[in-house]
C-alpha cells in the first residue's frame, strides 16, 4: 500500500498551460524547428512488393538545378546495427513490402525535391508476393511472446468438454479491420550532424518518448547515447505510431550525415504514413461462449490469427483481456501469426484491448440474447472475485459499479430486448453496451528532477504531452508532492536535455513520471525541508511497484450506445455514447474529459468508418489519405457523455491513478454493433459495420 | 518558373518570390514564417491548413501561392491580437476544445469564417428552412465544421467552443 497523496491541485479542473500556444499556432512541432538554412528530403519508395533493387538511375534527378545528393542502397552510409530490420534503411537491395524506402532525395527546397524523387529511375527483380490474411493459411505459426512480452497461449480446464455440455452456446469469427492511426501531424524529423568533437546529432522528431527514441537512433548509428539529442515539446498526436522509431527518422538522420553542418527536414505525406509508420494488425478472432441456463459462463475461449510483417514481428497481444475479463472454469487463448508480404504493424491506442474487447464483448450480446438475458446482467453474473487465470485479487474492480451508473445515465432501463422493435418514422432506433478494460502499467525507468529557482519549483523529466495534457497534468502533481501551489511549479518536458523519461504509452505516462516526480518531490524535502535555497535540487528514479505482484490491476468502464439506422438506406447515426469509468483519481477533471471522449471517438470510428484497403495484387493501401480512410469528422459524433467513479485505488501508486489514454477506446466498436442489432436484428460481426451489411436483411 | 507576388498576412505585407508549385501554406509556412497554419494532408481533406483569405475560410494547401497576389490573410496567429486572443480562440481553450493542437489553428480559423457565414444567411446541409435566417444549432455547428478532422476526437467540446462564440451557452 503506498500513502496516497491528499489532493489539492490534483483533482482540480485546470485549462492546459499550452492551451492560448495551440489555439494561437505558436508552439512549435518537429517540423517548425527554428533552423537556418535547411535543406529538404523527400524519400523514394518501392513500387514492388516483394524483390530486389537492380539498378537505380538518379542522373535525370540529380540534372535538376537544386538537388544536392540523392541517397540510395548503393551510396548511403553503413549503419553500424541493422538488428532491426525496419531501421536498416538503405543497408541492401532487398524490398520486402511496397513503399518502403528505396532512396532520398535532398534538394534546397521541397518541391524541388519532390520533383527529383520523382525521377528517380528503379530498376527491380520482382518476384511474387503475398499479402493476404486467412485463417485457413497453412504457414500461420506461434509467436514465442506477444506484445511486449505476454504469453502467447493460455489453458486452464477442458474448453471442449465444457462447450459440449453447456447448455446454450456461441461458437462465432469476428474481424477487425487493418486501421492506421494517423494522427494529424504526420510524421516528421529535422535533423542536423555538426561534425566537431567527434560529432553530434540533433534530432526534432514528432516522437511519444524522445529518450527511446535517442537510444534507438545512437545504437543504429554506433554513436554514443550523449552525441544525440532528441527535441520534441509538442506532438501533433501519436497514438502509437509515434511509440517506436520509424525508417524515415534513420532516413532523415542518414541525409544530416551527408550534409555535415547542415539541417535537413523530412516530413512524410499522408499517403506515405499508409507504408511507413505502422498500422493495427487486422484480426480473425474464434470465439467461443459456453453458459449454463443459469448465464453463469463454464467456457471463454479466444483463438486470434493475425498478421505480422516478414523483416520484423509485431504480434498484437488481442486475446489478453479474454484472459480477466469474465469468470469461467475452463479457458484457452491463442494467437497465431501470418507473416506476409506487408509493412510493419505497430501500436494503435490500446494494442490488444482494443481489437480483443470486439469479439468477446458482441460474442457476450450474442450469448445474452441466446439466454433471454439482460447484457447488463449477464456481464455482472460472471464478475470474478479474484483475475480467473493469475488467482491474484483485483487492486479494485469497479466493472459493476461503471454497468450500473451507465446503465442509469443513458436510460438503459428503456430498451426494448428485443431487436428491430423500436421505430421513430424512418429510423431502426437501438441501444448496445460492452465493458471497456485497461491494465495499469508503470514503466521502469524514469527520472524527475526538482530545482528550486526564484521562490518557484522546476520540474525537469524527458516525458512527453501528445495532447494528453502533461504540461498541466504533471505540475498539478508535482505541486502537491511538494504541498505548494501549482503556479509555483513549472515543467519542463520533450527534450532529452532532461532526465530519462519512459515512452508515453501503454497509458502508463502519469503513472510513470508521476511517480518519479513525487519520489524526487519527498527526496527534495527530505534534503532541503521546507524553506529550500536557490539552485538546491534532486533527481529520483521511479521506484518499483512491489504490489503487482500481489494485486491485477486494471481500470474498467462500461459504454452504452444509442444507433439509428435509416430503414431505407441503411444509414447509421450514432446520436449518443454514455461511457462510465472507474481509472482510479483523475487528476485533471477537464484533461481527463477529453481524452476519455477521444478515445469513445475514435472507438465510434473504428466501428463506422475505419478500414485499411490493402490490394492484393501490389500489395499497398489503396485508400492511403483522408478521403477515403474515412475517420469521423464532427456531423458523425453525437452527444458524448462521460462520468467516472470515484475510485481509491492505494496500491497502483501515489497519486492513485490508473492510467486513461486508452481504455476509451476499448468495448465501444462492440458497443456500437450490439446497438445496431439491438435497433436492426442484423449481427454484423466484420468490422467497420457499414451500411452494404445491413442493407440485404432490413425489413 | 518563379513570380513575384505581395501578400498581406495577419496585417503585415510580404512581397515573396514563389515557385509556381508552391502553395500558399508552403509560402506562409517556409516563406514568411508563419507555422500557424498546419499541413496535415496536402490535398484538402484535413482541414488543418485553413486561413482566412480577404475574409473567408480557405484550405490553403489548395491555394496556389500565385494567386493569392494582392490578398489579405488572417491565420490564427494573426486572430489573437495585442496580447489578446480572438473569442472564438478563448472558447476553445475554455471548452477544451483542442488536445493535440495540430489542427486547431485550422478548426480555429474556420470557427471564424464559418460563424460570418452563418450571420450572412448561408444555409447549409443541416439547414431546415433554407429560406429562413440559420442558427447557430449544434447540428449546424457540427456540419460546418466538418472539413476539419480532429484525430484526438475533440469535436464534442469543438461544438460547445464555438457554441459559446456565437453567444449560446
Amino acid at each position: 500500500m503506498t500513502d496516497l497523496l491528499r489532493p489539492k491541485a490534483i483533482g482540480q479542473s485546470m485549462n492546459r498551460r499550452d492551451g492560448i500556444g495551440k489555439v494561437t499556432g505558436t508552439v512549435p512541432y518537429a517540423y517548425e524547428a527554428d533552423v537556418d538554412a535547411p535543406a529538404y528530403c523527400h524519400p523514394v519508395q518501392a513500387t514492388i512488393a516483394r524483390g530486389r533493387v537492380i539498378e537505380v538511375d538518379t542522373a535525370p534527378a540529380e540534372a535538376l538545378d537544386g538537388v544536392i545528393a540523392v541517397l540510395t542502397p548503393g551510396n548511403a552510409e553503413r549503419l553500424a546495427d541493422t538488428d532491426d530490420a525496419e531501421l536498416a534503411v538503405l543497408q541492401d537491395d532487398t524490398v520486402a513490402f511496397r513503399g518502403q524506402f528505396v532512396g532520398v532525395v535532398i534538394a534546397e527546397s521541397p518541391q524541388i525535391a519532390r520533383a527529383a524523387a520523382s525521377l528517380v529511375r528503379i530498376t527491380y527483380a520482382e518476384q511474387s508476393h503475398d499479402v493476404r490474411l486467412s485463417a485457413d493459411r497453412t504457414d500461420l505459426y506461434r509467436p514465442d511472446k506477444v506484445n511486449p512480452a505476454f504469453e502467447t497461449d493460455t489453458a486452464q480446464g477442458d474448453v471442449a468438454a465444457a462447450m459440449a455440455s453447456a447448455d446454450v452456446t456461441v461458437e462465432q469469427t469476428y474481424t477487425t479491420a487493418m486501421y492506421h492511426n494517423n494522427p494529424m501531424e504526420p510524421h516528421a524529423t529535422v535533423a542536423r550532424w555538426d561534425a566537431a568533437d567527434g560529432g553530434r546529432l540533433t534530432l526534432w522528431d514528432s516522437t511519444q518518448g524522445v529518450h527511446p527514441l535517442r537510444k534507438a537512433v545512437a545504437g543504429v548509428f554506433g554513436l554514443a547515447a550523449d552525441q544525440v539529442r532528441v527535441i520534441c515539446p509538442f506532438v501533433g498526436g501519436g497514438f502509437g505510431s509515434k511509440g517506436t522509431p520509424h525508417a524515415h527518422v534513420v532516413l532523415a538522420a542518414l541525409a544530416a550525415r551527408a550534409l555535415p553542418g547542415r539541417a535537413v527536414k523530412l516530413a512524410l505525406t499522408r499517403q506515405q504514413m499508409f507504408a511507413v509508420v505502422g498500422y493495427r494488425t487486422p484480426t480473425i478472432q474464434r470465439m467461443s461462449l459456453g453458459a449454463g441456463r443459469d448465464g453463469r459462463l463454464t467456457a471463454i475461449a479466444l483463438d486470434v490469427v493475425e498478421q505480422t510483417s516478414r523483416i520484423k514481428e509485431f504480434a498484437e497481444q488481442t486475446a489478453l483481456p479474454t484472459r480477466m475479463m469474465y469468470a469461467a472454469p475452463n479457458r484457452r487463448t491463442t494467437h497465431r501469426l501470418a507473416a506476409l508480404d506487408v509493412p510493419v504493424p505497430t501500436w494503435m491506442r490500446a494494442p490488444g484491448e482494443c481489437p480483443g474487447m470486439f469479439g468477446p464483448e458482441v460474442a457476450m450480446d450474442e450469448l445474452a440474447e441466446a439466454l433471454g438475458v439482460d447484457p447488463v446482467e449477464l456481464r455482472v453474473r460472471n464478475e470474478p472475485d479474484r483475475d480467473p487465470e493469475t488467482g491474484l485479487p483485483f487492486s479494485s474492480r469497479n466493472l459493476v459499479a461503471c454497468l450500473r451508473e451507465g446503465a442509469r445515465r443513458f436510460g438503459w432501463a428503456e430498451r426494448d430486448p428485443r431487436p428491430g422493435a423500436r421505430r421513430d418514422g424512418r429510423w431502426l432506433v437501438g441501444a448496445g453496451v460492452a465493458a471497456s478494460v485497461y491494465p495499469v502499467h508503470r514503466m521502469p525507468e524514469s527520472t524527475a528532477l526538482i530545482r528550486f529557482a526564484a521562490d518557484s519549483y522546476v520540474v525537469e523529466i524527458g516525458a512527453a504531452d501528445l495532447g494528453t495534457g502533461t504540461w498541466t497534468t504533471l505540475p498539478q502533481i508535482a505541486a502537491d508532492a511538494l504541498d505548494v501551489p501549482v503556479d509555483q511549479v513549472a515543467v519542463r518536458i520533450g527534450d532529452t536535455a532532461y532526465p530519462m523519461a519512459s515512452v508515453a504509452g501503454g497509458s502508463s505516462g502519469m503513472a510513470t513520471w508521476g511517480s518519479a516526480v513525487v519520489e524526487a518531490a519527498r527526496a527534495f524535502r527530505a534534503k532541503f525541508g521546507a524553506d529550500p535555497a536557490d539552485g538546491d535540487e534532486v533527481d529520483a528514479d521511479v521506484p518499483a511497484n512491489t504490489a503487482q505482484q500481489r494485486y491485477a490491476m486494471y481500470a474498467f468502464g462500461a459504454q452504452f450506445v444509442e444507433a439509428r439506422v435509416d430503414v431505407d438506406t441503411g444509414e447509421i447515426r450514432v446520436p449518443r455514447l454514455t461511457g462510465v469509468f472507474a481509472a482510479g483519481r483523475i487528476v485533471n477533471p477537464v484533461t481527463a474529459r477529453s481524452q476519455f471522449i477521444g478515445g469513445m471517438t475514435m472507438g465510434l470510428s473504428m466501428a463506422l468508418h475505419e478500414n485499411s484497403v490493402l490490394d492484393p495484387r501490389f500489395g499497398h493501401v489503396v485508400n492511403h489519405d483522408f478521403a477515403e480512410y474515412h475517420i469521423a469528422t464532427n456531423a458523425d459524433v453525437g452527444d458524448i457523455d462521460v462520468h467516472w467513479l470515484d475510485e481509491h485505488d492505494p496500491h497502483v501508486n501515489p497519486m492513485g491513478t490508473k492510467g486513461i489514454g486508452e481504455i476509451g477506446i476499448v468495448g465501444t466498436a462492440a458497443a456500437v454493433a450490439n446497438a445496431v442489432h439491438n435497433a436492426t436484428g442484423v449481427r454484423v460481426r466484420d468490422l467497420p459495420v457499414t451500411l452494404d451489411k445491413l442493407l440485404p436483411h432490413l425489413p | 518558373m518563379r513570380v513575384d507576388i505581395t501578400v498581406r498576412v495577419d496585417g503585415a505585407g510580404h512581397r515573396l518570390t514563389v515557385d509556381t508549385r508552391t502553395t500558399l501554406l508552403d509560402a506562409l509556412r517556409e516563406q514568411v514564417g508563419n507555422t500557424a497554419p498546419k499541413k496535415g494532408c496536402d490535398h484538402g481533406q484535413c482541414g488543418a491548413c485553413t486561413v482566412l483569405l480577404d475574409g473567408r475560410r480557405v484550405l490553403s494547401c489548395l491555394v496556389l501561392a500565385v494567386t493569392a497576389d494582392d490578398t489579405e490573410v488572417v491565420t490564427a496567429r494573426g486572430l489573437a491580437a495585442d496580447g489578446s486572443v480572438h473569442p472564438v480562440q478563448r472558447a476553445f481553450v475554455e471548452r477544451d476544445a483542442l488536445q493535440c493542437g495540430y489542427c486547431t489553428p485550422g478548426q480555429v480559423c474556420s470557427a471564424v469564417g464559418m460563424l460570418d457565414e452563418l450571420a450572412s444567411g448561408w444555409p447549409s446541409h443541416a439547414t431546415g428552412d433554407v429560406t429562413a435566417r440559420p442558427e447557430p444549432t449544434d447540428a449546424e455547428i457540427a456540419e460546418r465544421m466538418s472539413g476539419n478532422l480532429c484525430r484526438c476526437g475533440a469535436y464534442t467540446n469543438i461544438v460547445a467552443a464555438v457554441r459559446q462564440a456565437a453567444g449560446r451557452r
